[in-house]
């Protein structure tokens, strides 16, 4: 089946988001959704990246994971632009809720209201939520 | 409609994979394709064929590999996520130097990029998780 569906991949380009909602550390879904959004970037699609929710914390600066002996992956949001990956969506009222401004961030992102992030993602043929 | 069906969660933990095999079943009964079933983050454990359920409860590995084998379904496990959760196929063994492997009859390991490939190639790519 996979050699039948690598045949007729000509150049479609979709529109994916990747919802990440969760902190960090404490769970492995945004290490494993990073993963996901780093591999989407090989396949030349239309790819954005939305943090609401504790996901916000994702990509708070600063972090620094040594106390619980897990690998800090912050750095690799940074890196994202590297791979054509541009579009970083957050949530204005997850940050408010979370005494977090655009200034805490560790990447440029654009702040969008819970109505925008929803305009955003009807907008979206493909959404991944982690 | 060609759907493509994502699964992030284990067996019997979480009723996610109980929800997707339902779809899946209702979607082929209906005549629409189920074009790819991904298993990723704790959504692999759903793979190993070393499950034994008491005897008067749901099967939830082997009805995922009757379900393939009845409609021919691609099931893929995440290589990426597998190796970290202990889930093998007889290749990966051998070169991982390892004494056993538990992957079920049906599914078979492959990367992210199968992913992404049926969310290009199919109708809707649908996330059954936390």
């Amino acid at each position: 089946m996979s050699e039948e569906m690598d045949m007729d991949e000509g150049g479609t380009v979709k529109k994916f988001m990747f919802v990440n909602r969760k902190a960090p550390y404490g769970t492995i879904y945004a290490l494993e959704g990073l993963e996901v959004v780093l591999i989407s970037a090989a396949f030349d699609q239309d790819v954005s990246l939305a943090f609401l929710d504790d996901g916000v914390y994702e990509l708070v600066k600063g972090q620094n994971t040594k106390a619980v002996e897990m690998k800090n992956f912050s750095s690799t949001y940074r890196a994202l632009e590297g791979y054509d990956i541009e579009k970083l969506y957050v949530e204005r009222e997850s940050l408010e809720a979370r005494g977090l401004s655009e200034g805490d961030l560790l990447v440029d992102v654009q702040i969008l209201s819970a109505a925008e992030m929803g305009e955003m993602m009807a907008a979206q043929d493909v959404v991944i939520s982690f | 409609m060609k759907f493509a069906i994502m699964i992030n969660e284990g067996p019997y933990t979480h009723q996610a994979t109980d929800s997707a095999y339902l779809f899946a079943r209702a979607a082929l009964a209906k005549g629409h394709e189920v074009t790819r079933v991904f298993f990723y983050h704790d959504g692999v454990n759903n793979a190993t064929r070393l499950t034994v359920p008491p005897a008067d409860d749901r099967h939830i590995v082997n009805r995922w590999s009757e379900l393939a084998k009845a409609h021919d379904l691609d099931l893929v496990v995440c290589i990426a996520a597998a190796q970290r959760r202990g889930l093998m196929d007889e290749n990966e063994a051998k070169r991982q130097g390892k004494d056993a492997n538990n992957i079920a009859p049906g599914f078979r390991i492959s990367g992210l990029g199968q992913l992404v490939e049926a969310g290009i190639q199919s109708d809707r790519l649908v996330v059954f998780g936390d």
